[in-house]
């Protein structure tokens, strides 16, 4: 069963179009991979999907619900959280307090002016959890600012998963990340739990065929292939667009 | 228990304790009752000043609004303030005072509205505009508000029933203090708890705040509203402490020199206003001694320096002081940096 589905979705801006008629279907608990080359509308799709653009035309139903219309941090609510291309973090507050924010936010105290922050013993457990999951207890107490790129980008990922959704979308997670401290970040994301539904957006295809289990391949803001990862890797449509410069270089 | 949990829960257990330093600064602001029996004038202006600079650090601050109206809500504040007295509808001062900051919140909570579509400049435009509006308007229905020449006739009744306004200005200042004080306490918890820790992650980042669920717009009007109320606050206690209420209470100087008192004292970590509103009314009290007539000049030079020479050295100093401090207290580590100081 499809737990994040589109239906048509188009959007453009004046007379460009950077999305057009995206139906996509993301099953419950899937690696779903989205590639194409670059300015395909990768991340225009993602930031539909999650609210920050609203589409021209088409839909979005997550979990049976449709979600077009909500804004964004009512999405998150509904149980879908993602991370951005270029981290978006709060450079001022530590790897704590960033998780503390969101684990407070999802258990319904993030409106609480009175009490302190971590004063639930659940936030505070919830916070421990996702601190070691994502290796980052050495730097908790640190500036965001000033932690390696590496750590950033496990912050990143672990800001969205602290609001535990169903599903998960990676803008890129590994961009950028340098050679040594990219193993603990792939071996992060491989490790993540079975039943979260994750939406990869990616460029490293070595990342994207050892992870996913399903690729659809956007090309010019429009769906191309949908299938399993061999059948696009054959698909001889998907290396000629894309595939056959990537494989080749 | 992991050590791990117990760290955590440690941290954010001693996140929020009052620092040796901070009681220092409170112990000694009540000694000056004692210590400047002459001076209660200035002080009890550096009070309210410093609540109504308060006020303007929890949305700039603290949620990244910038304003150049605070005084609409100082002032319509101030302005109830005066008419409750006068016209005997409210005798008692801390109700009178209690009701004014709600009356400068629904303001705050109806205008939040306009300020938060929009950028900075927008914001700085609409909240100036505001409280342009209400000048003219103060100014218009002079016969209620007294007009140019100000609302005569404001008799403040005792406090509480017991402390009278005396002439040396003693239980003025000592009421203006204590407001201060309580006010102060309530902002503190404000912004230690978790909805304070989403107005710094909407000020860092308002576009992933949106994206880990929160609510932005709903938050930034929490805060313009609840900042409202603690200008308006300020504002009934200017004239509760002057028995006089005139225009000038909506005035664009009022907004401007509460920007000042910030740049001076620092902005994101509370005590900047309090701090900043020392410097200003003591620096202005001593220059104008010097020169009656250009003191603004010198204003403007301080101004101009701090500037230049940049929050972040200034704030390098003030961390390195700290932490010397600190380390003579031989205290817990300290907080990481002075959280969200302006460039």
């Amino acid at each position: 069963m499809a737990i994040l589905e589109t239906e048509g979705l188009e959007k453009r801006f004046g007379g460009i179009v950077a999305a057009h008629d995206v139906s996509l279907a993301i099953e419950k608990g899937a690696r779903h991979a989205l590639i194409g080359p670059n300015g395909a509308g990768k991340t225009t799709v993602v930031n539909l999907l999650t609210g920050v653009l609203r589409p021209t035309a088409g839909r979005i139903v997550l979990d049976g619900r449709d979600i077009t219309a909500l804004e964004p941090h009512e999405r998150v609510r509904l149980g879908m959280a993602r991370t951005f291309q270029i981290n978006q973090l709060f450079l001022d507050l530590t790897p704590l307090e960033t998780i503390g924010l969101a684990v407070s936010e999802r258990l319904g105290s993030g409106g609480d002016w009175w009490r302190l922050v971590g004063s639930k013993t659940a936030v505070t457990d919830d916070i421990v959890e996702i601190v070691e999951r994502f290796h980052l207890a050495d730097v908790m107490h640190e500036r965001t600012a000033i932690l390696p790129y590496g750590k950033q980008r496990l912050l990143e990922i672990a800001l969205a998963f602290a609001c535990r959704p169903h599903v998960l979308l990676l803008d890129e997670p590994a961009a950028g990340v340098p050679e040594a401290e990219r193993h603990e970040l792939l071996a992060t994301i491989a490790a993540l739990p079975a039943e979260v539904t994750v939406l990869l957006i990616e460029h490293d295809m070595d990342l994207v065929f050892s992870f996913a289990d399903r690729i659809s391949v956007l090309v010019n803001g429009a769906l191309f292939v949908d299938g399993a990862p061999e059948e696009v890797a054959r698909d001889p449509r998907v290396k000629a667009v894309y595939l056959g410069e990537e494989l080749d270089a | 228990m992991t050590p791990l949990t117990g760290d955590v829960a440690a941290y954010l257990r001693n996140r929020a304790r009052w620092s040796p330093l901070e009681i220092a600064f409170w112990i000694f602001a009540f000694a000056t009752i004692w210590l400047f029996p002459g001076k209660y004038l200035i002080l009890k202006d550096t009070a309210i000043l410093a609540l109504f600079a308060l006020s303007l650090d929890l949305i700039l601050g603290y949620a990244g609004i910038l304003s150049l109206g605070q005084a609409a809500f100082f002032g319509i504040s101030g302005y109830f303030a005066g008419l409750v007295a006068k016209y005997g509808i409210i005798n008692e001062p801390v109700i009178a005072l209690l009701l004014g900051g709600l009356v400068a919140a629904a303001l705050g909570f109806v205008t939040s509205f306009l300020v938060l579509r929009g950028s900075d400049l927008t914001r700085l435009m609409v909240t100036l505009g505001v409280s342009l509006m209400l000048y003219e308007v103060a100014n218009r229905y002079s016969n209620i508000t007294g007009g140019a020449d100000g609302l005569q006739g404001v008799e403040v009744a005792p406090i509480l029933g017991r402390f009278r306004f005396d002439l040396y200005g003693r239980n003025g200042y000592v009421y203006s203090l204590i407001v201060l004080f309580v006010c102060f306490v309530i902002a503190r918890r404000i912004v230690y708890s978790p909805f304070g820790l989403s107005l710094r992650s909407i000020k860092g980042n308002a576009l992933r705040a949106a994206a880990i669920g929160i609510p932005v717009k709903w938050r930034l009007v929490a805060i313009y509203t609840a900042a409202a109320g603690f200008a308006g606050i300020a504002g009934a206690l200017l004239t509760q402490t002057t028995a006089f209420c005139s225009l000038d209470v909506f005035s664009l100087d009022r907004s401007a020199d509460l920007l000042l008192v910030l740049i001076i004292g620092g902005t994101g970590y509370l005590y900047g206003g309090l701090i900043g509103a020392v410097i200003y009314k003591f620096l202005q009290d001593w220059i104008a001694t010097l020169t009656p007539q250009y003191w603004q000049f010198w204003i403007g030079l301080v101004l101009v320096v701090i500037v230049l020479l940049g929050r972040d050295r200034i704030g390098a100093w003030n961390e390195a002081a700290r932490n010397a401090l600190y380390g003579a207290f031989g205290r817990l580590k300290p907080r990481p940096a002075a959280v969200g100081s302006e460039r």
